[in-house]
């Protein structure tokens, strides 16, 4: 187990940054859970640092205006929709 | 049987024809296709039907196939077992009362069935290796860029690639004519740097005459004794028809499965904040504060495994743990990646046993994700360096299929479909 164990309320705490509801259950089982998997995380503190031989191409395309989804499409799978916006819970 | 192989059984008619006329295909859930629903094995997407095609899905129209059913997966990708999918597990058609591997587990159960003669699956850490080694059929996961991902839906775009599963090798490099190149809709794309050398269809000669072949002694050390024997067995045959091992050493491989899960899980935390139930998926209604109706909609949609990946890649990527997970991530992939480059100075392809474990028992591992993750000890470090591999049946332990994973260098897939077309 690593010396910082993970509590309950660290997982709310990211579930709340994740936007994920969790019930009582939940938080206890992940809170187990993820002590075991961040120990075992820990190996890579063995880990060197290493500089990438990173070979990347930039891909380019010309600037133009093609067709994309039109909007009764777009909206096909919205629950729920006014006019051709898609409708979504307040803000504040 | 063919209930829990499909999420969705339906046909969806050719378009052309060519080198997949009169053959059936199974399309793995995770991949669009227009006017048939594709759930991603998940409760948000139990409804959403796509209003395009997958590239892939195209191709593999155009040249003649007929699909003839969205497979079963574990949900989002997110798994090894299949068990994961909202819509129940899948069981092994090659060990009944076993799981079929995951994710692509209800593709690699269709072909072991005869429910399709091909089926695409898509690998971010060995999810069409893995179910092909525990139902005994054939699974290529290309080189990245290989592929177009359009239509794939995402997970850890870093490391996955759709590729072809069938029962033979010189079937699962047909498909893979028929859908590798390049994409303008996927900018990760490219043509292979060699283009003087055939079809992948054509590679299939089983000619391994002076092949040389390292074997990483890392990816033995945790495998089962029963997987180990009939891995050197296999070996074996490839030594009598001339090709040549020799053991090799990849210090790197040690991290290999904890710097997959910080950065699948990291990646997984940023894709999937998309499901908020507005555009598509599960509704959080729209009492309270947005923040409030989009964790509402989260709970609801998702399943477990797939939680538990958001979280873990959020608290990664979290003020004060960057650099302590997700940078030492990063380090370890470059790592590897050198690793493998100095390996193949030396050899021509890498083999070892796909899975270091015979497929388990339906219900078996649910309840330990870490035990899971380890099992893909030997699958991951393929979608760290981005390189090309292959399993084939390599033959049973204890009744049970076991696979042999055989590496390549990067577009180096006519290397190891012709290695592994030696195992027929």
């Amino acid at each position: 187990m690593s010396d910082d164990a993970v509590t309950p309320e660290t997982v709310r705490h990211i579930a709340g940054l994740a936007r994920v509801d969790l019930a009582d259950d939940e938080v206890d089982r992940f809170s187990e859970q993820f002590a075991d998997i961040l120990d075992a995380f820990e190996s890579l503190d063995a880990v060197p640092d290493v500089d990438a031989d990173v070979e990347l191409t930039n891909v380019m395309r010309a600037d133009a205006v093609s067709p994309g989804l039109d909007t009764d499409a777009a909206l096909e799978n919205a629950p729920d929709h006014e006019d051709d916006y898609f409708k979504g819970p307040n803000v504040s | 049987m063919s209930d829990d192989i499909f999420i969705t059984e339906d046909t969806i008619e050719p378009t052309g024809g060519g080198l997949l006329e009169g053959r059936t295909l199974a399309v793995k859930d995770n991949i669009s296709t227009a006017g048939v629903r594709t759930t991603c094995g998940s409760k948000m997407l139990e409804s959403y039907v796509p209003p395009y095609d997958a590239t892939v899905v195209d191709r593999v129209r155009d040249a003649g196939a007929t699909i003839v059913g969205k497979a079963n997966m574990d949900e989002f990708g997110m798994g090894t077992t299949t068990e994961t999918s909202f819509f129940g597990p899948t069981d092994n058609p090659a060990a009944p009362g076993h799981v079929p591997g995951g994710s692509s587990g209800g593709s690699a159960a269709a072909v072991a069935a005869g429910e399709a003669d091909l089926a695409l699956g898509s690998d971010t850490g060995g999810s069409i290796r893995c179910p092909a080694s525990f139902c005994g059929v054939v699974g290529i996961k290309p080189t990245y860029g290989l592929v177009s991902r359009y239509g794939l839906v995402a997970y850890a775009n870093s490391l996955e690639q759709i590729g072809p599963l069938a029962s033979s090798v010189e079937d699962a490099a047909t498909l893979l004519d028929v859908i590798a190149g390049p994409d303008e809709r996927d900018g990760t794309t490219q043509e292979p740097p060699h283009d003087d050398v055939g079809s992948y269809r054509d590679a299939a000669t089983g000619d391994v005459d002076g092949l040389t072949i390292g074997i990483p002694t890392e990816l033995l050390d945790g495998a089962e004794a029963g997987v180990v024997e009939t891995f050197w067995a296999a070996i074996d045959t490839l030594e009598s028809q001339g090709a040549s091992t020799q053991e090799v050493s990849l210090p790197s491989l040690e991290h290999a499965v904890e710097a997959y899960y910080v950065i699948a899980m990291s990646e997984a935390s940023s894709n999937l904040a998309r499901f908020d139930g507005v555009r598509y998926g599960q509704s959080g209604g729209y009492d309270g504060n947005w923040n409030e109706a989009f964790a509402e909609a989260r709970a609801e949609g998702f399943g477990d495994e797939v939680k538990r990946r958001i979280l873990l890649g959020t608290y990664a990527l979290s003020a004060g743990y960057h650099d302590k997970y997700y940078k030492k991530a990063q380090d370890a992939r470059a790592w590897v990646t050198q690793d493998f480059d100095t390996a193949f100075d030396d050899v021509d392809v890498l083999a070892s046993p796909t899975m270091p474990v015979t497929p388990f028992e339906l219900g078996e591992g649910l309840e330990d994700p870490l035990t899971l993750y380890l099992a893909d000890a030997n699958t991951v470090p393929i979608n760290l360096a981005n390189l090309p591999a292959i399993s084939v049946p390599a033959g049973t332990a204890d009744g049970l299929p076991v696979g042999m994973q055989l590496v390549g260098p990067a577009f180096g897939e006519h290397e190891i479909i012709r290695a592994a077309s030696a195992l027929e």
